[in-house]
């Protein structure tokens, strides 16, 4: 049911983009029916002799279950790999955080899963916004990552009778997610993490820990290396290889607040998108309905609960606002809401995260939202378990989801045990990232990413489980499979040290460095941060209008300005100094938030995470316009030095199902 | 909440390290103790004074970044991760020290920050399973037993953080040590390598500078992810079970 409103006005650019050539992925092999296309991708795709493999040089950035997946595969196969990351260990990639669990189209429970039945949620929870031949392959390799992990040791729950057990997540109707307590990501890590240390010994895989890439090195139109940080020590090294994977996750952090880790950032990315490579769909952000509310200013981070408590939990507010400064459990059932059960009764509590947020939000602002006042406002709903403790007891609840629970009670001080917990929404994923075409390689021939760094497989809006899902495809199965097809191609010409490339990119980095040591201001890093943050919050968010996005790309034009004039940084460049690191992230923060209002404004329908006031049903739902905008929206920079962000070129990727058939989403 | 706080400062890792107190102000009881230190940062910025290094990075208790001896106790008064606790475990008017994990085997780079690279190489000794991608059969082929496969889990929860080492009188890492052998050595798939992989992890161990392990339960007492002191049972039991069947 997508309907052309024919009052609604022309695109009009506001002179903040222009519109370049349209671009196309060329890798899948779609003369074949889409269940062979892996098949057929793996087959033609060149193979390397094992003894050449140790010729040819691999950089990763980035060590969460896609990098480090993507660094063992590669070094058991013999490549010669250098892996870089910021933390002080491999094993402590944001990929650690992850609670909930991960999908893959085993059918165990034999109620009607396969790998279509997966391809298919995938691509409606993504509000068909994602391309059908990358979800096709990721729902295809989903099983052998289950197979991969448990060899590795991942301790998964199991049944008495020592087989995996499943459960069921937002917006699916079967049981397909594996899990490990609420630490299956950690769990998951861990294995990838130990398959990547294996490789370090036995000299496969070199580590470059405390190092953040700042520059990516580009010679010939080929990417070549990077310029990287050495955060102990300050100093600035250039790293050369035969092609370079981006694993640098995802850019929640622009909000400031969001259940990204404090090291999250865009700079990776952020620096390739500078150098050429397309950056798509960076408005799709996923806010995750169940998150710990706000409690105060100096709040640092949000903390995820895990989406899987909806599967046992029920969420209410009070049908009255004078209620809502009761306590819950002396409000009678009567005076309840349960509001997506009522809205939306064939999947009630688990509706996809989209709409479980945007509900939230709205319920929220019609004063109805429970918890202490921030500011003037309750931001919190209730996410109730006494119905289940009733129904399975509570030593059941406790197996399924006593970390969670306790993790609660440490943060906020009281036991979901007995009173209801409170939860918001809150930024979580963003499914934008740099555009790749099947292979997973960018726009800049040789530079590939994976996992939350490219845009690949979610469309407008992620489903629970998914990305552990995602991340482990592209860092096991896909890129070891896609990029020997170009490495077949090399060794490429050497790259000497002092090739103008090569010290044009240090300079570059070391000049950016120069500059922020330089200002001396009185605002403090996190200052600006955290007003950006306010910024994309108010007009980025779960609800975004052409009135308010423009003037977010103001606001953020002129807090840029004064971020290169007024930030203050302080002790030296050249040792361990935080407030260095900090400053680099936030001042590509600053233009990538722009680039994301734009891509708001421009995007003039609903569609997933991404909710357009001005496009909506007559009851509130999401309403795409796929006569207008079926197509991902790849952005070339045009910019110039830093904090000067241009006019952006918007390339369009047609996006054609023809496996799967186009409709409104509906979870009614 | 109003505190005093002494917090150790080291410009770098060969320069000498002093305590330095601070006072800090109107410190809300809801902060978790890491943002009571980002606001004291953000005031010390404003003053011109270099802001305290110090590690963190999920802020949920699950990347195993943080860690800080509060009070002479790592991770603080509770058992929990550094920045898991809150403020409202301090009272108005208390003097809190704060302080790098102190071993040999994790040297400090500045102020609160270790270098805990130790820990990655006992697991690059042995602490995997050796399953190279795309070779593993399919994944109900071996059903594990429940019992054995939550022991597993039980273990295999550990961060990494080092608050073991930190707090044991031989700044051993036998706890860690121990985890990782049970985890893996609790699972089917983890057989054929467990009496070799027990000695090589034991051998980096003592090669790192880690101490021996007296059993004074200090690592167990603090582990953030309650790890159970019996792991190092454990790892002892498989350590005399490598001798006569490793032949």
């Amino acid at each position: 049911m997508t309907t052309t409103n024919p009052t609604r006005p022309a695109a009009d650019t506001f002179g903040m983009y222009t519109v370049g050539a349209p671009i196309a992925d060329t890798k899948a092999p779609t003369t074949v029916p889409i269940d062979k296309m892996w098949t057929t991708r793996k087959f033609d795709a060149k193979l390397v002799n094992p003894s050449n493999r140790r010729k040819l040089s691999v950089i990763i950035v980035g060590t969460g279950l896609a990098g480090a997946a993507a660094a063992a595969s590669l070094g058991e196969a013999g490549y010669n790999v250098q892996v870089f990351f910021y933390q002080d260990s491999a094993r402590r990639a944001h990929s650690i955080a992850a609670q909930g669990g991960i999908n893959a189209a085993k059918n165990y429970n034999g109620d009607g899963d396969s790998v279509y039945r997966l391809f298919y949620d995938t691509v409606k929870g993504g509000d068909y916004r994602a391309r059908e031949t990358n979800v096709y392959r990721l729902a295809e390799v989903s099983a052998n990552i289950i197979d991969q992990c448990v060899a590795q040791g991942v301790p998964f729950a199991r049944e008495y009778g020592g087989l995996l057990d499943n459960r069921s997540f937002g917006g699916t109707q079967v049981a397909r997610t594996f899990y490990a307590a609420g630490q299956t990501g950690q769990q998951l890590l861990i294995g990838a993490y130990q398959a990547l240390e294996r490789q370090v010994a036995k000299g496969t895989v070199t580590q470059f820990k405390r190092h953040e890439m700042l520059e990516l090195i580009v010679v010939d139109g080929r990417a070549r290396g990077i310029v990287a940080r050495n955060m102990a020590t300050g100093e600035l090294e250039t790293h050369l290889a035969d092609t370079v994977v981006l694993a640098s996750g995802g850019y929640g952090n622009v909000f400031f607040l969001s259940t990204n880790a404090m090291g999250c950032n865009v700079t990776a990315t952020w620096r390739a998108h500078r150098k050429g490579a397309y950056f798509g769909n960076p408005c799709y952000t996923q806010i995750h309905p169940t998150c710990i509310p706000v409690a105060g200013d100096y709040q640092s981070k949000l903390t995820l609960m895990s989406e899987s408590l909806r599967n046992d939990g029920r969420i209410w507010v009070p049908k009255r606002a004078e209620d809502c400064d009761k306590d819950p459990r002396q409000i009678p059932e009567d005076d309840r809401d349960y509001y997506l059960e009522r809205i939306y009764p064939a999947f009630g509590n688990l509706v996809p995260r989209d709409i479980a947020s945007r509900q939230a939000k709205n319920v929220c602002d019609e004063g109805r939202g429970v918890g202490p006042k921030v500011g003037d406002f309750r931001r919190g709903v209730y996410l109730d378990f006494a119905e289940s403790i009733q129904r399975l007891g509570r030593a059941a609840i406790e197996e399924k989801y006593g970390n969670l629970f306790d993790m609660y009670a440490q943060i906020t001080g009281e036991s979901p045990y007995e009173v209801p917990m409170r939860i918001y929404p809150a930024v979580h994923y963003t499914m934008g990232g740099l555009w790749v075409d099947y292979d997973l390689q960018t726009s800049i021939t040789g530079l590939y990413a994976a996992g939350e760094a490219n845009f690949s497989d979610h469309g407008a809006n992620r489903l629970g489980a998914s990305s552990l899902m995602q991340c482990l495809g592209d860092g096991y199965f896909v890129l070891p499979n896609t990029i020997r097809d170009y490495l077949a191609n090399g060794p490429f010409p050497k790259v000497a040290a002092d090739a103008p490339e090569v010290t044009g990119a240090l300079a570059a980095a070391q000049a950016r460095i120069d500059r922020l040591m330089a200002i001396n201001g009185e605002r403090t890093v996190d200052s600006f941060h955290r007003e950006l943050g306010h910024i994309m919050w108010e007009y980025c968010g779960m609800e975004r209008t052409e009135e308010g996005l423009l003037k977010a790309i103001g606001l953020i034009r002129s807090l840029r300005e004064e971020f290169w004039r007024n930030v203050r940084v302080l002790g030296s460049a050249d040792s361990l100094n935080q407030s260095l690191e900090r400053a680099g992230r936030v001042a590509d923060f600053l233009e990538l938030g722009e680039l994301m209002c734009i891509d708001a404004l421009h995007r003039r329908e609903s569609c997933g995470g991404h909710f357009r006031a001005e496009s909506q049903t007559e009851d509130g739902e999401a309403l795409r316009h796929d006569d207008e905008f079926l197509y991902v929206a790849a952005w070339e920079f045009a910019g110039g030095a830093d904090g000067v962000v241009g006019t952006p070129v918007l390339h369009k990727e047609d996006l054609v199902y023809k496996s799967i058939e186009l409709k409104q989403r509906s979870y009614k | 909440m109003n505190l005093t706080l002494n917090i150790w400062r080291q410009d770098g890792p060969n320069a000498q390290g002093r305590m330095v107190t601070y006072q800090l102000a109107d410190v809300s009881e809801h902060m978790s103790f890491l943002e009571m230190l980002d606001v004291l940062n953000e005031q010390l910025v404003e003053k011109g004074e270099e802001p305290i290094a110090f590690d963190s990075d999920c802020r949920e208790g699950i990347c195993g970044m943080c860690g800080l001896m509060i009070n002479g106790k790592a991770h603080g008064p509770e058992v929990t991760t550094t920045c898991q606790l809150h403020m409202r475990s301090f009272h108005d008017g208390d003097t809190i020290t704060v302080e790098p994990w102190r071993a040999t085997a994790f040297p400090v780079l500045r102020d609160l920050v270790v270098d805990r690279s130790a820990f990655d190489r006992i697991i690059q000794s042995g602490g995997f399973i050796s399953v190279n991608t795309g070779a593993a059969p399919e994944a109900h082929s071996v059903p594990v037993p429940k019992p054995k496969a939550d022991r597993a889990f039980e273990s295999a929860k550990c961060i990494g953080c080092g608050a073991c080492v930190a707090a044991c009188p031989n700044a051993s890492a036998m706890l860690f040590m121990g985890a990782k052998v049970t985890h893996l050595g609790e699972l089917p798939q983890g057989q054929p390598e467990r009496w070799a992989r027990v000695v090589k992890m034991v051998s980096q161990h003592d090669h790192e500078g880690f101490g021996g392990c007296t059993n004074t339960g200090a690592c167990a007492d603090v582990c953030p992810k309650e790890i159970p002191l019996d792991v190092i049972n454990q790892l002892n039991k498989d350590l005399r079970g490598s001798m006569s069947k490793r032949a």
